[in-house]
């Protein structure tokens, strides 16, 4: 990186704005000693150095600077206002290789995008953040930006920014200070040719650790706005010098390339294979049990299992609709989820169907397996005429008050604590429904179960469970 | 090739130029002037450097917010054509 | 084909993604579409794509936006209030043409409401929510099967419209465990290289939906009228059960079509000549489908929502007020039951 023996517009410029409207192609839209321009040009300059046009891809945002699209030699995306950070994350990680550039108004990046900016700074995205504190709103005109300083004069703050109304300025580069993930953190300005190059030389480090993969850079540059501070650009730059930094220290906050590692990210594969494995779907179709021979009255069952949080409810449902798609019919299962959840009740519907199934809510349920006796008394109500009540008598004191279904009281609780484990209550009213209905055989339930459960002493002891369910209501049947 | 008297040298481009006085106020030399007399196609009082004098300390290039605006040509430059 | 496994309609949607090629997933949790991004969260990484929980809806969207700016398969999900939230970014999506999915699986609103099944967000989703002049292709799945199948077709078609694609679902569908057979994995990607950034000497392209001058924007808008047109004509779905002799159509999407089917099914076991007229697709609406109903020898026509009336308006504009139109609804999180809608249709047809 020899310094040129010339110094001209950087290649790190496109030679004509094509994508400016109208015929002046080669002037930039930004008034008359806007530092925004300035700060174009260090960045230009870096990218021609660092010999990364190629790669670079440079956000805009949306304020003065929306058309930065228009100047530099890189892949561009124009973004909605404040969430340049949200783009380039998913930019930086779409492209690890490249060297991605957000470059924000402090409109832009301290007020509608404070969080973003906050979070990528967090996350530590590869990303260079170019953040000009202007201390005003210049695109729409001059009104009040987080920056503004107290007692500033706005369009918005007309009598002058009051601190009791409208806070204080905002640090931005202190504030990100703050978080851990953070490489690089600098205030610069761009009042005299001194402070410039000094902005060039944190540009450079910005960009340079982006290169290198070392993480999330920011360089706050206080920046002349001419227009809305109504002011010419010298004397501009004297207002920066004497008011704003005295507000906004300059100087580097934060160094930490040296310890910073390089960041990798992860290659995505679409093997097939890969993604079949992934997904944990075995090859070719499984083959389905023999079906059981059913009294009609069982068949095709619409399920409603209910009983409060902690009594497996929701597994009880799964593993009968898991149980039922093994013998090849179509199954559905729906939970009751959310607020009733959190108020301690449970309670799902499961449909067994030879055809397809319609509504999968059990509204009519044919079978209802009831674990607690608010669960009974609300959902016998709607169990359909002739269906069926397997209830839970360890803990239902109570007759269930329908006459005109078949009740089984089962001491679900009861047997689950006899074999040393209330937990696996559920399976043994998986046991009690398939005695009770014969739609499943207890020895097809037995085979399944190595599926269901991770360890051997759970298979083992669930198939304790579901083999007392069973043999209860058979033992009752006989 | 012998030393050509006028290196360092500053070129503005009138035309890009806006006119905004910072590369003025940032020469040391003191050899930028906002010229007066004269008009660009967008209505600007173009900078222009008095010719002589120059120091090639790159101010104005850095100052200038414009892109192509302002050319610093320092000692030892050869130009593209004979190389 | 592969086998069958039983899973959550959410855990379809990201199979499906996976299987589509989808690179990046970005979202932010809501009820009930959390599942989604607990699924993307684990399945994801292994196959070294990118999951990312952001810091809310607004950046997840533009997140999206970033990634779909550089040619990635991307998605994101959520429900009514994350939508919300989304439609900025999303208008910036379809003004720069690209191509995204987002599934929304819907709750009860408006504001907070609650977390229970509702269809609420259909104008906000199916009329584009954001500003401008845009369209959003949305597919409704009504089964944990299509949650998986209709999320891949999603990536198909933004690629091919290079648009905003939505899956719109309900908590129901979202929530319930079906069994699904899940597809082949995509091999064969759309060629970007010619609008996407990729960070490349040859990709220095520009993601922009700012058209400055008046006439520009107007061809713009004029540009994606055509498009939208064009998916007008060739992407209408829907499904027809029972339809062909069929004396009352019930017109309903989501988990409503299932619990229609099933009062179809049960209605003709009593003698009504009920059928079933389900959109799969809300844009494009199978609006020509449902005009012809009446000469069809339809005598009546049942809408049915969990919204308050916001699908039966393409209904009726489809109809433009050649047939008897009518609507049913429940919301809150309250679905109809097949009963329910017989006791309706026998109360407004007496059949
Ligand atoms: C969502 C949204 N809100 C408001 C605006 C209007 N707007 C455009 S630029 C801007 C402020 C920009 O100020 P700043 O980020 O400080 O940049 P500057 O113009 O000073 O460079 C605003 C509020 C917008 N484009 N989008
Ligand atoms: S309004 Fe201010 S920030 Fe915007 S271009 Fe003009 S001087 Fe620059
Ligand atoms: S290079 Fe330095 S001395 Fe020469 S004109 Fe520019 S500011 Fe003046
Ligand atoms: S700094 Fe640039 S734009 Fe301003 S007067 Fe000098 S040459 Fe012209």
């Amino acid at each position: 990186m020899a310094r040129p023996a010339v110094l001209r517009k950087p290649l790190g410029f496109v030679g004509r704005y094509e994508h400016k409207p109208g015929a002046e192609k080669n002037r930039t839209h930004y008034c008359p000693g806007c530092g925004h321009g300035i700060l174009h040009k260090l960045i230009a300059e870096a990218l021609e150095d660092f010999e990364i046009t190629d790669r670079a891809i440079m956000i805009s945002p949306v304020g003065c600077s929306v058309f930065a699209y228009y100047y530099f030699n890189a892949g561009n995306l124009q973004v909605p206002h404040g969430r340049a950070p949200a783009v380039a994350t998913a930019v930086s990680r779409a492209n690890p290789h490249a060297v991605v550039m957000s470059y924000q108004g402090d409109g832009d990046l301290a007020a509608i995008g404070g969080n973003h900016i906050v979070q990528a700074a967090n996350r530590g995205e590869n990303i260079a953040v170019f953040f000009v504190n202007n201390a005003i709103y210049g695109m729409t005109g001059g009104q009040m930006a987080p920056t503004t300083i107290e007692g500033m004069k706005t369009t918005t703050t007309p009598y002058g920014r009051n601190p009791l109304t409208d806070g204080y300025p905002m640090k931005i580069s202190e504030l990100l200070d703050s978080l851990h993930a953070p490489v690089f953190i600098a205030r610069t300005s761009l009042h005299d040719p001194a402070n410039i190059r000094k902005t060039r030389a944190a540009v450079r480090k910005a960009i340079q650790y982006t290169i290198e993969k070392k993480g999330f850079s920011l360089v706050e540059v206080l920046s002349m706005c001419p227009s809305n501070w109504k002011m010419d650009a010298v004397s501009s730059q004297e207002w920066i010098r004497d008011v704003l930094i005295p507000v906004f220290p300059l100087g580097t906050l934060r160094d930490r390339g040296s310890e910073a590692v390089e960041m990798k990210r992860p290659v995505p594969t679409f093997d097939p294979a890969k993604v079949r494995e992934v997904l944990g779907v075995g090859g070719g179709k499984q083959k389905a049990l023999a079906r059981r021979r059913v009294d009609p009255k069982y068949a095709d069952p619409s399920i409603r299992i209910a009983g409060f949080g902690g009594q497996g409810i929701l597994s009880a449902g799964t593993a009968i609709a898991n149980v039922g798609l093994e013998y090849g019919y179509n199954v559905s299962w729906l939970p009751s989820y959310g607020p009733e959840m959190r108020g301690g009740t449970a309670n799902c519907s499961v449909k067994i169907r030879e055809g397809s199934i319609g509504e999968p809510e059990a509204t009519q349920p044919t079978v209802v397996i009831a674990m607690n006796r608010p669960s009974m008394e609300k959902f016998e109500q709607i169990l359909k005429p002739g269906g069926t009540l397997i209830y839970n008598s360890t803990l239902i004191e109570v007759e269930p008050g329908r006459k005109d279904v078949e009740t089984w009281a089962v001491p679900i609780t009861g047997i689950a604590d006899g074999l040393g484990n209330t937990k696996v209550q559920s399976m043994v009213a998986v046991g009690a429904f398939a005695g009770v209905t014969g739609l499943f055989g207890l020895d097809d339930i037995k085979g399944l179960l190595p599926a269901m459960f991770e360890s051997e002493a759970m298979v083992l002891l669930n198939e304790k469970a579901v083999e007392a369910g069973y043999d209860y209501v058979t033992g009752m049947r006989r | 090739m012998g030393e050509d008297r006028r290196y360092p040298f500053c070129e503005i481009d009138q035309e890009e130029c806006k006119g905004c006085g910072l590369c003025v106020a940032s020469c040391p030399a003191k050899v930028l002037e906002i010229d007066q007399g004269k008009l660009n196609s967008k209505g600007f009082h173009p900078s222009s450097y008095k010719g002589q004098g120059c120091l090639g300390c790159g101010n104005c290039f850095y100052t200038c917010p414009e892109p192509g605006a302002v050319t610093v040509y320092l000692k030892g430059y050869v130009p593209e054509e004979v190389k | 084909m592969m086998a069958r496994k039983l899973m959550k309609g959410n855990y379809a949607a990201v199979c499906g993604a996976a299987l589509a090629g989808c690179e990046a997933y970005y979202g932010y949790p809501i009820t009930p579409a959390s599942e989604i991004a607990e699924a993307a969260a684990a399945i994801f990484p292994k196959l070294g794509r990118t999951f990312l929980q952001a810091e809310c809806e607004t950046a997840s969207i533009n997140m999206v936006y970033g990634a779909a700016g550089c040619g990635k398969r991307v998605m994101t999900a959520s429900s009514g209030p994350g939508i919300s939230l989304k439609q900025e970014g999303l208008s910036y999506c379809a003004g720069s043409a690209l191509p995204c999915v987002v599934v929304d699986v819907m709750r009860g609103g408006p504001g907070l409401g609650n977390i229970g099944p509702e269809q609420g967000d259909y104008n906000q989703v199916v009329k584009g929510g954001g500003h401008g002049n845009y369209r959003v292709i949305v597919l409704a799945p009504n089964s944990c099967q299509e949650m998986c199948d209709l999320t891949m077709l999603a990536f198909e078609l933004a690629d091919r419209y290079r648009n905003p694609v939505f899956v719109l679902t309900d908590g129901v569908i979202g929530q319930m465990m079906e069994a699904v057979e899940l597809p082949e994995p995509v091999t064969i990607f759309p060629d970007k290289s010619g609008w996407a950034v990729r960070g490349t000497a040859d990709t220095h392209h520009l993601i922009n939906s700012i058209y400055l001058a008046h006439d520009e924007l107007e061809w713009w808008n004029n540009e994606l009228r055509k498009k939208y047109e064009e998916i007008e004509k060739n992407e209408v779905r829907f499904e027809e059960y029972m339809m062909d002799d069929a004396e009352y159509a019930l017109i309903g999407y989501g988990c409503v079509s299932r619990v229609l089917r099933s009062a179809v099914e049960e209605g003709r076991s009593k003698g009504a000549k009920l059928g079933l007229l389900r959109p799969v697709t809300l844009f494009p609406f199978p609006s020509k489908r449902i005009s012809e109903l009446p000469d069809r020898g339809v005598k009546g026509i049942l809408t049915v929502e969990l919204s308050t009336g916001q699908m039966v308006h393409d209904v009726n504009l489809a109809l433009c007020g050649k047939a008897r139109s009518d609507f049913h609804y429940r919301v809150g999180g309250n679905l109809p039951s097949a009963a329910e809608i017989l006791d309706r249709v026998s109360e407004l047809y007496g059949v």
